[in-house]
């Protein structure tokens, strides 16, 4: 595990595609039953104001090793480079507590 | 913060290493997908694909991938995947009695047929169907022109419901290509190109991007252009996911959507939102227009609609005055009698609003014409190689009757196409060409069963597939098993080149079996059918050289230049690059864009749009909307599957396992249907079963059900074939419902009943 890192998590725009979960999967060759990384659903509710809320939240489990391997040739983890919306990033908590002050909607996970 | 992805400057297609090759690529189908291009590294040792990534380097994808793709070496080495030709006697049609051939065999017989139907029935006899947005799109006219000399091509939806109608519409208005967003995708800097800028808004329209790739446009590009701070309008009779990030939701009665937009132009012409300057220069027949849409107001529009009409007003004003936007028109437009009068709406208001071919409106793709062209011309193609014979072309299915269809559409009609397999008049189809095409039970054909029973006596068939699936089971003698785009060398392009915003390569990384792809199949039949004229392409690349990538070209060099990206021309009509000849304007005869259609007036369409109700809904069939009081809307799409593809894909299908109805809980609570619950569908054309979805996303009085499922995993032999017909929603949508110019199906508007199944 890598000491000082985590992920933050931009969940106004993650669209529950389920991508970072198959990317994850391919990279430490989990099986069917296994995730480093799965997608949580807050099903589709209306507010009085008419706007709907639905938010989808990807939550590193407790195999999520932050991609220690890749990390250590300079690349970025699995879910990361996967993510079609770009809502998941990789950073030292200052870095990320940094990018969260400024978005409403944003999660940082210490794995 | 970790060290930047390297990204080397030249593009290398091939690195290898101690341990494994990597080959870069850009997916095409199979598996099936739109031609969007995305950056694929295929890691490869031992001659297998060990691992699969997105590709950092790549302008529009960036890296990231949908699970599809990430499920790609599942894909490729499924154990049900088809590796070997094979071939079954006629009378075991329907059973799984298939017995393993060489390619030289199954040629022969193949090729043995066909000269014999063409000799005793002619070349107008053999049918070739083709599925939607896979790479199968560009070959199949060809194996129809090229390979039997056959005029008929045939997409088997009804109305030709898929893009087509969106491009023909567009070409006969203004000439040219496909209006998509403009998301920056022609600069290798992107966001980032000075003169580009974000779409104010983008009015999405009856489409679902980030699911759908369409038709070449990278979906989750929205996103990119949201943070960017282009806001949302959406119009849809469902609330999906991106809807909830949208500043509003127009939530229509399905079917209605061309009264919406004539409203909506009414409120850009009688409170003076156009772009008169626009109109001036470049416009035909405002008046006209403007006087036609008079009638159409808000007021009217409401009850039909079930939009509020304050909240019309409201988004046409927000479109029309905040240049420039962007229309992202759906499947919607298609899939609607009255849809050839919808495109014509939102091209107007694209038009008349100046959010047409410039920076952060809609791009237009220029008209292309000749060989430059691999998905337009095909049939002069065809002419000029001799192989098709201009009398011949004289017999394609429905061209006569559907002029406004046939002009610019080089396939047959395919409403019109099913009758003459029923009736056998004029003539009778005597071979069946199934490529890339799940016609019995896929997710294109209409009242599947039907075109199952108009197929089933057929002479001879031919599958050409990666898996077998119902239409195999059900109808092909020889079954040629397809690559994947990871074992074939190749070429993709955004919408077909009909708005590419690159063309790439396609590298081959591996070999499966003996598979081999669409244009190896195609030159293998080719040069026994015609060797006059095949014999001069050696291989693949030869003819990707010759005929596909760029002109002067080496396959090497073309591949070596990774994402070839044109430079992005706005305002191409001010500057003659629309016409031909070079003049200013825009490709009609009026050289402008029509808002008064000269060549609808020709084809004995309404030359202005209007309105016209469905003709299954509440208000046209309140009778029939007795029995079936809820109305039905189809097809949108998931992650996890293209069409009737992916379904035995484990990973995926875990995602999604079972087809969905989505139901209010006001209908749910008062038929007694709980969420997950089995439920019955039914209407007077049909019904199936699927799981009940219960969800306020959809509104009271509205179902919307999931298309294309069977099941890989039933008995494959008719008459179950796979569970073809059990949840298969288009078994309750009908043939022949269509436009004047041969366009539109009820796919998003039909009426139905739900009933909880006790089974």
């Amino acid at each position: 595990m890598l000491e000082g890192y985590a992920l933050y998590v931009d969940y106004e725009f993650c669209s529950g595609c389920k991508s970072c979960e198959l990317a994850c999967k391919n990279e430490h060759g989990f099986g069917r039953e296994e995730w480093g990384i799965k997608v949580l659903e807050d099903k589709p509710w209306k507010k009085e104001d008419g706007h709907w809320n639905w938010n989808y939240i990807p939550v590193p489990s407790d195999l999520c090793d932050l991609c220690v391997e890749r990390f250590e040739k300079g690349r970025e983890p699995s879910c990361v480079q996967h993510c079609q919306a770009k809502v998941v990033e990789f950073g030292t908590y200052e870095e990320l507590a940094e990018k969260m002050a400024g978005k409403r909607k944003s999660l940082i996970f210490r794995p | 913060m970790c060290k930047e992805e390297k990204v080397s400057e030249n593009f290398e297609w091939k690195t290898v290493t101690d341990e494994e090759t990597i080959i870069r690529t850009h997916a095409w189908s199979p598996p099936g997908c739109h031609p969007v291009g995305c950056g694929l590294q295929l890691h490869v040792k031992d001659g297998e694909v060990v691992k699969v990534e997105g590709d950092p380097s790549h302008p529009i994808t960036r890296g990231a991938l949908c699970p599809r793709c990430l499920a790609l070496k599942e894909f490729i080495y499924h154990p049900d995947r088809i590796v070997h030709p094979m071939k079954r006697a006629r009378e075991d049609r329907g059973k799984n009695k298939w017995e393993q051939v060489t390619w030289d065999e199954a040629y022969d017989i193949i090729v043995t047929n066909a000269k014999k139907i063409i000799a005793e029935h002619g070349e107008e006899s053999i049918m070739v169907f083709g599925g939607t947005g896979r790479q199968a799109n560009t070959y199949y006219p060809l194996m129809a022109f090229m390979v039997f000399g056959s005029p008929n091509a045939c997409y088997a939806q009804s109305g030709w419901s898929c893009y087509g109608p969106r491009a023909t519409i567009t070409a006969h208005l203004m000439g040219g290509g496909y209006p998509e967003i403009d998301n920056a995708c022609r600069y290798p800097d992107r966001y980032d190109h000075p003169g580009w800028e974000a779409p104010k808004y983008i009015l999405m329209w009856g489409k679902e991007p980030l699911k759908s790739n369409p038709d070449g446009f990278w979906g989750h590009s929205v996103i990119d252009l949201m943070r960017r701070g282009t806001k949302l309008i959406v119009v849809d009779p469902r609330v999906h996911w991106l809807a909830s990030r949208a500043e509003q939701v127009v939530q229509l009665r399905p079917g209605s959507d061309t009264a919406l937009a004539l409203a909506m132009l009414n409120v850009v012409v009688e409170e003076d939102l156009y772009d008169h300057d626009f109109v001036d220069k470049w416009c035909y027949g405002f008046d006209e227009f403007a006087d036609r849409v008079k009638q159409y107001t808000p007021e009217w529009a409401e009850p039909i609609t079930w939009v509020k009409k304050e909240q019309i007003v409201d988004v046409a004003r927000k479109f029309a005055t905040s240049r420039h936007s962007a229309l992202g028109w759906g499947l919607a437009v298609d899939q609607n009698p009255n849809g050839v009068q919808l495109a014509q709406c939102l091209l107007s208001l694209m038009a008349i609003t100046d959010n047409l071919d410039v920076p952060g409106g809609c791009t237009l793709g220029t008209p292309i014409a000749g060989d430059d062209d691999p998905a337009r011309d095909m049939a002069t193609w065809g002419f000029e190689s001799g192989i098709l014979k201009p009398e011949v072309w004289e017999k394609r299915l429905g061209a006569k009757e559907y002029p406004g269809f046939s002009m610019i559409m080089n396939q047959c009609h395919p409403d019109f196409t099913l009758d003459v397999l029923e009736s056998g008049k004029p003539y009778k189809i005597h071979m069946a060409y199934f490529h890339s095409s799940n016609v019995v039970s896929g997710a294109i054909a209409a009242q599947p069963d039907r075109w199952y029973e108009a197929l089933k006596d057929i002479d001879f068939g031919v599958a050409q597939e990666v898996f077998m699936n119902p239409t195999a089971m059900a109808l092909a003698d020889v079954f040629l098993p397809l690559t994947t785009f990871a074992e074939h060398d190749g070429h993709v392009q955004p919408h077909y080149g009909l708005n590419a915003a690159f063309e790439a390569a396609i590298n081959k990384a591996v070999t499966v079996g003996e598979c081999k792809c669409d244009i190896e199949i195609m030159m293998d039949l080719g040069k026994r059918m015609h060797p006059e004229y095949w014999n001069q392409y050696e291989d693949v690349v030869d003819y990707l050289e010759k005929r596909v990538i760029p002109k002067g070209m080496s396959f090497d060099a073309f591949r070596e230049a990774g994402v070839l990206q044109p430079p992005e021309v706005y305002r191409k009509y001010e500057k003659g690059m629309l016409r031909p000849d070079g003049q200013l304007g825009f490709l009609t005869s009026t050289g402008r864009f029509e808002l008064y259609s000269t060549a609808f007036a020709s084809f004995g369409e309404d030359p202005l749009p209007y309105y016209k109700e469905g003709p299954f809904t509440p208000i046209s069939r309140p009778d029939l909307a007795e029995d079936f009081p809820l109305i039905l809307t189809t097809g949108a799409r998931t992650y996890v599957s293209f069409h009737s593809e992916h379904r035995q894909i484990q990973s995926l299908r875990d995602m999604v396992p079972d087809p969905l109805l989505d139901i209010n809980p006001e209908d749910a609570e008062r038929l007694g249907i709980k969420d997950g619950d089995w439920v019955l569908i039914e209407n007077q054309f049909g019904s199936c079963r699927q799981r009940a979805n219960v969800t306020s996303t959809i509104l009271p009085g509205v179902v919307h059900a999931m298309h294309a499922w069977w099941y890989p995993e039933k008995n494959p032999e008719a008459p179950s074939l796979y569970g073809a017909y059990e949840s298969n929603i288009n078994t309750l949508l009908p043939n022949g419902y269509i436009g004047k110019l041969g366009f539109g199906d009820t796919f998003k508007a039909n009426l139905c009943k739900v009933t909880k199944d006790e089974r």
